[in-house]
């Protein structure tokens, strides 16, 4: 067959990079532009006010700091998983696989609610924790435990295929040349895997930080309190106060695009190591 | 150092990978395990190395039980099929790996392992290679370096599996003349893995064939070729 055979026609070709284009435009750009277009509508001074102000600043806080927490956890938690499911054989692998892949397939609400039925008022460790003052519905730990569960898998289903893909050989030369366990983790197995774990880690504190619906059911809203970002922008959107909500909802949006610049330039950074490895 | 395999026995799941193998070798010699694919060659080796883990049998190391010590404590060098080598690190640094992850207390200098490091590309004649890092050497190259690096904590005895598996004809030979060479200078006690007969035969003092994990006969190769001692060893050496 000539070359000309494999060809497209023109036309074909222009009309899949047109719908393709307009499709990306109205689905991500349109709304993207949208954000920033409302959070912008009455000018800087306003944008500023609006994120400068106690509630929303108590909400960029407590954001920040359920991710500082949810992040490293899963990001320990998934190498750990990833690491024993690619690298060791044992009885239960699948099912464990199938654990860690829950989250995604479980509605947020649902997630959220597990936590109430577990450490409500009315759930099973509610007196107890109650006796003992111990609060963690409707207080930080709820909102650590529930974005810790919903964000659980990011890293570990980055790894597993990676590490998996990678084989034991590496592990096994640096065992045969006297390297302990812990050793050849930080000097074989980790630096093989950095470039998957730091896009994992991303992915991870990009959804942590955006997460709404689980968070949303064990929070109680308490503005300044117990409202993380997301649920900011919602309670400020029901008081008919869009310029605030969509100037904090801008923040989010900027988290994202940093989220994908950051992907996009570890890619870059990366390329060379990640072709040679082919 | 002599190795000492007695009545080792290792099944997977279902299947027995190795029944009831014994074997010696001797101080120096250099011995091949033939035999076709899931032979339990490659399984004998890995045992040897303390990769896999025997279910019955002793393994010695001249007079010492190392039936239970783990890879890291056995004194051995171990070459992989596909090299194994540090993608993240250079040359250079492969090859210093099993002297920086020494305790601190048996641990040569910097300065030291800078030159053990040049020593060790000399002898597998790379001189002057050290910077590059393993994507930029080809496969004879790479697989020199594995053996550089299997050698840098001085082991008495080296383990091959499959070494010139991935390599082409001219290459193979050259790395074939190379590790024997290399062998007898350093007075190693070396067990490789093959299936390719011929490698085997020109190669080993001894050869050791192996089928459905017994091993069918343990001579030299001219005594193979000359008085084989099953049906098997004259099929499959023709």
């Amino acid at each position: 067959m000539t070359a000309a055979g494999l060809r497209e026609p023109p036309l074909a070709k222009a009309l899949l990079i047109v719908a393709a284009v307009a499709y990306v435009a109205l689905m991500l750009l349109l709304p993207l532009g949208a954000v920033l277009t409302e959070a912008l509508s009455k000018g800087w001074q306003v944008w500023l006010a609006a994120v400068s102000e106690p509630d929303a600043r108590a909400s960029i806080r407590l954001t920040l700091i359920v991710a500082a927490i949810a992040v490293p956890l899963n990001t320990i938690f998934g190498v750990a998983a990833a690491w024993a499911i690619a690298k060791f054989d044992f009885r239960g692998k699948t099912a464990l696989i199938a654990l860690i892949e829950l989250p995604f397939s479980v509605s947020p609400v649902v997630s959220g609610l597990v936590f109430v039925l577990l450490f409500g008022a009315q759930g099973w460790f509610g007196p107890w924790l109650q006796e003992h003052d111990v609060r963690i519905i409707f207080a930080l730990p709820g909102l650590v435990l529930a974005t810790v569960f919903v964000t659980f898998p990011f890293v570990a289903r980055q790894l597993v295929p990676l590490m998996a893909g990678q084989g034991r050989a590496d592990e096994e030369a640096a065992l045969t040349m006297g390297a302990s366990g812990w050793q050849t983790f930080w000097r074989v197995t980790l630096p093989n895997i950095r470039f998957g774990l730091l896009y994992g880690v991303l992915l991870c504190n990009a959804r942590a930080m955006g997460e709404f619906g689980a968070v949303s059911v064990v929070s109680g809203h308490i503005r300044g309190e117990t409202n993380t970002m997301p649920l900011q922008v919602e309670a400020l959107y029901n008081d008919y106060d869009f310029v605030a909500a969509f100037a904090v909802a801008s923040l989010l949006t900027l988290l994202a695009i940093v989220t994908l610049a950051l992907k996009s330039a570890l890619e870059w950074r990366y390329r060379g190591e990640l072709a040679a490895r082919r | 150092m002599s190795i000492r395999v007695e009545h080792v026995s290792k099944s997977f799941s279902a299947y027995p990978a190795l029944g009831d193998v014994s074997l010696t070798v001797d101080n120096g010699e250099f011995v091949a395990l033939l035999g076709p694919s899931g032979s339990g060659k490659t399984t004998l080796l890995r045992i040897l190395a303390g990769l896999e883990v025997p279910e019955t049998g002793k393994i010695w190391f001249g007079e010492r039980d190392v039936t239970a010590d783990k890879p890291a404590s056995r004194g051995i060098g171990f070459v992989f099929q596909h090299y194994a080598l540090f993608g993240h690190m250079t040359v250079a640094a492969n090859i210093a790996f099993g002297l920086k992850v020494m305790k601190r207390s048996a641990r040569p200098t910097r300065d030291a392992i800078g030159t053990r490091v040049d020593e060790l590309l000399d002898l597998v004649q790379l001189p002057g290679l050290g910077p590059r890092y393993p994507s930029q050497l080809s496969g004879g190259q790479r697989q020199r370096v594995a053996l550089a690096r299997a050698l840098a904590r001085n082991p008495r005895i080296l383990l091959l599996d499959e070494p010139f598996g991935a390599l082409d004809a001219k290459v193979r030979r050259e790395l074939r003349e190379a590790l024997r060479k290399i062998h007898d200078e350093l007075g190693l006690t070396s067990i490789f893995v093959t299936h390719d007969h011929e490698e085997a035969f020109t190669l080993a003092d001894r050869v050791a064939l192996l089928n459905q994990g017994r091993i069918e006969q343990f001579a030299p190769p001219v005594e193979i070729l000359d008085n084989p001692a099953s049906e098997f060893v004259t099929a499959f050496l023709a």
